[in-house]
């Protein structure tokens, strides 16, 4: 029993960063159609600029921005990320608006290629250890159970996200402005929704959700290479297919359910299995895709029009 | 106006003959004279246009962005390895293999075609699944096909060694296999989109609402495109491995995924010409920002580009490739007839 609650602690705080790496994907498939590869190297970003640039590698990478109080460290990785998602916007899609879907995915794949041979060029190839609030991983004794601060951090952190998110969708005029885009931009746009503010304002969501996984998963991790963001960005991918694309609340309970599937596979899958595990994930992409193309949580029924 | 037969003959098989010709005239002087680097060079640009001419035939035809074809040339570079290894490392590396594979060492003709065989192989099963999906869809589940190989590849270590490299794989020993295998993808390539079956899934890219009206299955046409195209893959990452001569998983992952898309959108995905244009044009340009991370001596100074800025710049101009010409270099045309063989209809 004590094993279980266990395992559905570690799914929970998995599941949480999931689903808020799906936010940020699904946000902008929502309304710009783009499935944007790009988002695992944002997070990347939000992770390297806690320490400094063109160091020689050691154990223990020196912090940077990292060694600020926390309450600096914050707000300056989300505001780095955010002036990140907007360049990357002004500079590649809102040139691409009209184009196609998978024109937009190659491009986002093109900005993922950049990004990440840019970490290369500054930070160089191995994996840097990052020291990121050590007091976060110190494990509570309870009932049994050893539970790491930092799980209950990132449980709590994603709900506050989420909440103020829907409540920001739901009320102020800028989330009515980006919902409605969601659902229908051409109509939208008719109906006198700025496009450039919204895209705007929905890369930056994007950026600040990078920022917050990136933040959450960093104290866990304990290492980065150049790498790091892009296995994240594609739970996050497989977590908005899983629960339709294009639905935020579906992308949200994609999250938790690949948290949960990952989790899970990992404890009861037999051991020679294991290195699988990602495999049979992606597998379940493909499998959901074909039988329930609209995802496992269909909120709308979009109908193609000729 | 009809055309005579003669005529015609001459201008269906002319694109592929202009192509075929123009890739041998430059091989025969680099196999007779270059130095070993520039045929590595040209080697290299013949690999590259079997596999985006593997992807081209799927892309191209169907207009569908398939993310994933790299997955077909892993699967056919280990089919390689697995047939003309040395079978005494075979035997120590790859335990898990059955015991007549084991044993047999076939030469790199026989294993090219046996890897094309087994992709088509695997993409009739998952192909029959994933070319049902609607474009972004499929672009996403051939994508999580990519990850689902590569995953499988890289932990299967009885099999296919895990990560480690495998060695001792046959080379071809020379250019001409290499040259052949890209004359004949390229030939491939152009029967299809001639042929009944290609015309009618091009009509569907086109618009397919339109073309399943008029009675095509556009469900079968992908699928058979997605089959060749994977047969052609299959046999394109053989060709790598027997050109390397060594063999990784993750040569076959990301990285090569974008790099021979980079060359499809540059060169024009829509045209078989567009493949060649671009392949030749980013192996060159990236071989020439290699070239200048190295150092370049102008006037007794040497300037050296920053280390890693050859792939930015890459994807620098591949950005500005999207952005400002996103049909290619070719905007999608094959190369103009000459007047000769022109119809009345060839002048709009």
């Amino acid at each position: 029993m004590t094993q279980f609650l266990q395992t559905c602690l570690d799914a929970a705080s998995l599941g949480s960063i999931f689903a808020l790496s799906a936010l940020g994907i699904g946000l902008l498939f929502g309304i710009l159609r783009l499935a944007n590869v790009a988002h695992g190297e944002f997070i990347s970003t939000a992770a390297y600029s806690l320490i400094v640039p063109f160091t020689s590698v050691a154990a223990a990478s020196e912090l940077f921005i990292g060694k600020w109080h926390w309450a600096l460290v914050i707000p300056t990785v989300c505001a780095i990320v955010i002036v990140l998602a907007l360049a990357t916007e002004r500079f590649v899609f809102r040139p691409l608006r009209s184009a196609s879907a998978p024109v937009l995915m190659m491009a986002s794949f093109t900005v993922s290629y950049i990004l990440q041979n840019t970490i290369l060029m500054v930070y160089g190839s191995q994996a840097r250890g990052v020291n990121l609030w050590y007091g976060l991983t110190r494990q509570i004794q309870w009932e049994g159970l050893r539970i790491p601060l930092i799980q209950i951090v990132t449980i709590a952190v994603t709900a506050v996200l989420m909440v103020s998110l829907s409540l920001f969708l739901k009320y102020s005029r800028f989330g009515i402005e980006v919902r409605a885009a969601a659902e229908d931009f051409r109509m939208a746009r008719y109906l006198g929704v700025r496009a450039n503010r919204v895209i705007g304002i929905a890369f930056a969501i994007s950026g600040l959700l990078a920022a917050a996984v990136a933040l959450l998963y960093l104290p866990q991790s304990g290492t980065i290479n150049y790498a790091w963001g892009s296995p994240l960005a594609l739970y996050g991918f497989v977590a908005v297919v899983v629960g339709g694309m294009g639905s935020l609340p579906g992308a949200v309970l994609g999250g938790f359910s690949i948290g949960i599937a990952i989790t899970m596979l990992q404890v009861y899958l037999p051991p020679e299995l294991k290195p699988f595990r990602d495999a049979f994930a992606f597998a379940l992409v493909i499998v959901v895709l074909v039988v329930r193309p609209n995802g496992l949580f269909p909120t709308k029924h979009v109908m193609k029009r000729v | 106006m009809a055309l005579s037969p003669l005529k015609g003959a001459a201008r269906e098989a002319l694109l592929p003959a202009v192509l075929t010709a123009g890739l041998g005239l430059v091989t025969l002087p680099v196999w007779l004279f270059a130095s070993p680097t520039v045929e590595t060079f040209w080697s290299e640009i013949l690999v590259r246009i079997v596999l985006v001419t593997g992807f081209y035939i799927f892309i191209g035809n169907s207009g569908v962005f398939a993310f994933g074809h790299v997955a077909f040339a892993c699967i056919g570079g280990y089919a390689a390895a697995w047939l003309s290894m040395n079978p005494m490392f075979k035997q120590i590396m790859l335990t898990g293999l059955p015991g007549p594979v084991q044993a047999m060492q076939l030469s790199p003709w026989a294993g090219v075609a046996a890897a094309a065989a087994m992709a088509a192989l695997v993409a009739l099963v998952v192909g029959a699944a994933i070319v049902r999906l609607s474009d972004i869809a499929a672009s996403i589940a051939t994508f999580a096909f990519l990850v689902v190989v590569n995953r499988i590849y890289s932990n299967w270590d009885s099999v296919t060694g895990g990560v480690a490299p495998l060695t001792n794989i046959p080379q071809f020993g020379s250019i001409w296999p290499t040259f052949f295998f890209a004359a004949a993808a390229l030939c491939v390539a152009y029967l299809f989109q001639r042929s009944r079956w290609g015309l009618m899934l091009r009509a569907s890219r086109d618009d397919d609402v339109a073309a399943l009206a008029t009675g095509i299955s556009v469900y079968r046409m992908r699928l058979a495109a997605f089959v060749l195209s994977a047969a052609v893959m299959g046999a394109g990452g053989a060709v790598y491995t027997y050109f390397l001569g060594i063999l990784t998983v993750d040569v076959f992952y990301m990285g090569l995924t974008f790099l021979m898309l980079v060359m499809l959108v540059v060169g024009g995905a829509e045209s078989l010409t567009g493949v060649v244009a671009g392949v030749v044009a980013v192996s060159t340009v990236a071989q020439l920002l290699r070239m200048a991370e190295q150092g370049v001596e102008i006037g007794g100074a040497t300037f050296a580009l920053p280390l890693g800025l050859q792939e930015i710049s890459l994807g620098i101009f591949m950005v500005l490739v999207l952005v400002y010409r996103s049909d290619g270099i070719t905007r999608g045309r094959e190369l103009p007839l000459p007047g000769f063989l022109k119809s009345a209809a060839d002048a709009r």
